[in-house]
């Protein structure tokens, strides 16, 4: 676990400083760097305090987010299919993200627009847990997301449709597949605050889970108390994946891939791979942002375009392997 | 079901046979630029926000018949209190056949499969292109005109539209640098309506030297970075939307500070119709005031 941090932090450190300094604007990366740290109040302070800063800190809170959530829900329900973003958790966290901009509650009270997409989320994993239970299998799980995901879709395209102004139709596609373009720190400040209660939610999570591991007996007689596990799971996944999608759209796959990835690294073990997933949720979220930014410079293309490239094939093979080996 | 199903496909059937015989029935050039119509059409329906106002402009008492609702919304519509004196359409083939127009007049953006099956109906379907630049304005003038049937009015309007945009070019010693920037972070280029706007006002579009000279994607960073004097931005729109929200980002809020402040474009923007001289005069307005300071 040790050498791992060793190579994943370092990596995010890189990550952070590249999606710093590029970007449209064309300036060298010293100058740029010189700017965000000295301030001399000309427009490139104001380029990279406004702009490039804002959108590395909720690329590396947001990956972060959706890379815990994701280790939490598979070590949860032991089952390797749960992601935030495949099961609908995403989808309904947009729903109430949407629904509060349109309806004037967001402009009406910012914090408004964070908590409403909060208790969409709240909202999917609680259905979620209800209909796929603790030990349903991973069918269930999937179909009971695939309806959630579909139903949010289709209200939150529907809420969007019938807004008044004619921009809002054309957002359908930024909720549901994410991206980071022209964030200022009003959104970091609206996000954070409710993505470092979900952490804090989560991150303790790892001896409960790890007990968990040798089933839902085994762990309470261990002193685990499961009613609190599953209170955190839910309130926490809720509140990164909610905070999150309330300010950035519904980013998928990330929580799938990298928990799967880092898994082998770090023995098998749901409680270390809590921090890691984390640690490489913000490093492929960090870098699908600069991807983005590289691939199709001024074109805004979505963050969940990218991520699906990656995330659907990845999310094949586990069905398949998953369908082959039963669980 | 199985009866619905099996109406359903002979009625496919049906259309796949219909359709390119009938289409080639109507492939006769419907462009206005044809031999002027020997009689003015009486039962005319307009379907686009901008073909409506030239309509409204030019034809003869009793002779439009419908406009579209976006004519009749203030938002977009330059003349939203004419639109109130006629049928209003939204656009859709059944409406506009009901009201049996003896002419229908779309823009080319107009819904293709409206357009068509009109056509099919037998429905004379004149396409007006929109106007992509001042140059263009008098041609749309004539091209109305023309289809119908009014082409003496069309001549009036463009004369008065040639005199007043003369009277409107100043000489201008300095031209401010002013940036277009809608929503979505989108500007114009000297090439479009709006672009060619702020350049008779006297305004130079910093679109051009961020490598934009037809508009196009500008990212906030390029916007913030060329530092404009005036940010020109669309008015938003009712209802929110995260589209027009960049509108609002710390980023330009602080070029609004240093500059003349928020200027919007209105609906005297959106069509390329003898209402731009308004707009142009705003613009003008704008600048002379910059100047003072």
């Amino acid at each position: 676990m040790k050498p791992l941090m060793l190579i994943l932090v370092p990596l995010i450190v890189v990550l952070c400083l590249s999606s710093l300094v590029i970007g449209p604007a064309g300036v060298g990366p010293v100058e740029s760097l010189r700017a965000l740290v000295a301030g001399d109040e000309g427009p490139l302070t104001l380029v990279m305090r406004e702009i490039r800063l804002p959108r590395m800190i909720l690329a590396v809170a947001i990956g972060a987010s959706l890379g815990l959530a994701g280790a939490a829900m598979q070590g949860y329900l032991r089952n390797p299919l749960a992601e935030p973003g495949l099961i609908g958790v995403s989808g309904s966290a947009a729903l109430g993200a949407v629904l509060s901009i349109q309806t004037g509650l967001s402009a009406a009270f910012a914090l408004a627009l964070p908590f409403s997409a909060l208790a969409g989320a709240v909202i999917a994993v609680l259905l979620l847990l209800a209909l796929a239970g603790p030990r349903g299998g991973s069918l269930t799980l999937i179909l009971a997301g695939i309806a959630i995901s579909a139903m949010a879709g289709a209200l939150t395209s529907l809420v969007l449709n019938l807004s008044p102004n004619p921009f809002a139709a054309n957002e359908i596609v930024f909720w549901m597949m994410g991206s980071l373009t022209d964030r200022s720190m009003l959104h970091v400040w609206l996000a954070l605050p409710i993505m470092v209660v979900g952490w804090a939610l989560l991150l303790p999570l790892a001896r409960p889970l790890e007990a968990l591991t040798l089933g839902e007996d085994a762990a309470a007689s261990m002193g685990i108390n499961l009613v609190r596990l599953r209170w955190q799971v839910v309130l926490g996944t809720a509140c990164v994946v909610g905070a999150g999608t309330a300010v950035a759209g519904a980013i998928g796959f990330i929580g799938l891939i990298v928990p799967h990835v880092l898994r082998p690294l770090v023995g098998a073990r749901p409680g270390p791979l809590l921090i890691t997933s984390a640690l490489g949720g913000a490093a492929m979220l960090l870098a699908a942002d600069i991807a983005v930014r590289v691939v199709l410079p001024g074109r805004d293309l979505k963050l969940g375009v990218l991520t699906a490239l990656v995330g659907a094939p990845f999310f094949l093979h586990l069905v398949w392997r998953t369908g082959r080996t039963p669980v | 079901m199985g009866r619905i199903g099996t109406l359903l496909a002979a009625l496919t059937a049906m259309i796949a046979l219909a359709g390119p015989a009938s289409a080639q029935g109507h492939a006769a050039p419907m462009e206005p630029s044809a031999v002027p119509l020997p009689v003015q059409p009486q039962r005319v329906v307009s379907m686009n926000l901008c073909t409506d106002q030239l309509a409204m402009m030019l034809a003869a008492p009793g002779q439009l018949l419908s406009v579209s609702h976006l004519a009749a919304d203030p938002r977009g519509s330059a003349m939203a209190e004419d639109a109130k004196a006629y049928r209003i359409n939204r656009g859709l083939a059944e409406e506009i056949w009901l009201m049996q127009p003896d002419l229908v007049i779309a823009g080319s953006f107009s819904t293709r499969a409206t357009v068509d099956m009109l056509r099919r109906l037998g429905v004379r379907v004149v396409i007006l292109r929109p106007a992509y630049g001042l140059d263009d304005i008098p041609d749309r003038l004539r091209e109305m005109g023309t289809a119908l049937g009014r082409m003496d009015a069309a001549e009036a309007a463009v004369t008065d539209f040639n005199t007043r945009l003369t009277a409107l070019r100043d000489e201008v010693a300095r031209r401010p640098r002013a940036a277009l920037y809608y929503a979505n972070g989108y500007t114009s280029g000297d090439k479009t309506l709006a672009g060619e706007i702020i350049a008779t006002a006297g305004f130079t579009n910093i679109a051009a030297e961020a490598g934009l000279p037809s508009g196009g994607h500008l990212p906030l960073e390029v916007l913030a970075m060329a530092q404009p004097e005036a940010v020109i931005t669309g008015r938003p729109y009712p209802g929110a939307s995260r589209s027009e929200e960049v509108l609002d980002h710390p980023a330009v809020q602080a070029l609004r500070n240093t500059s003349v402040g928020a200027v919007l474009t209105d609906r005297d923007w959106i069509c390329g119709t003898p209402h731009v001289l308004r707009a142009i005069d705003d613009m003008r307005n704008t600048r002379r005031r910059m100047e003072a300071e």
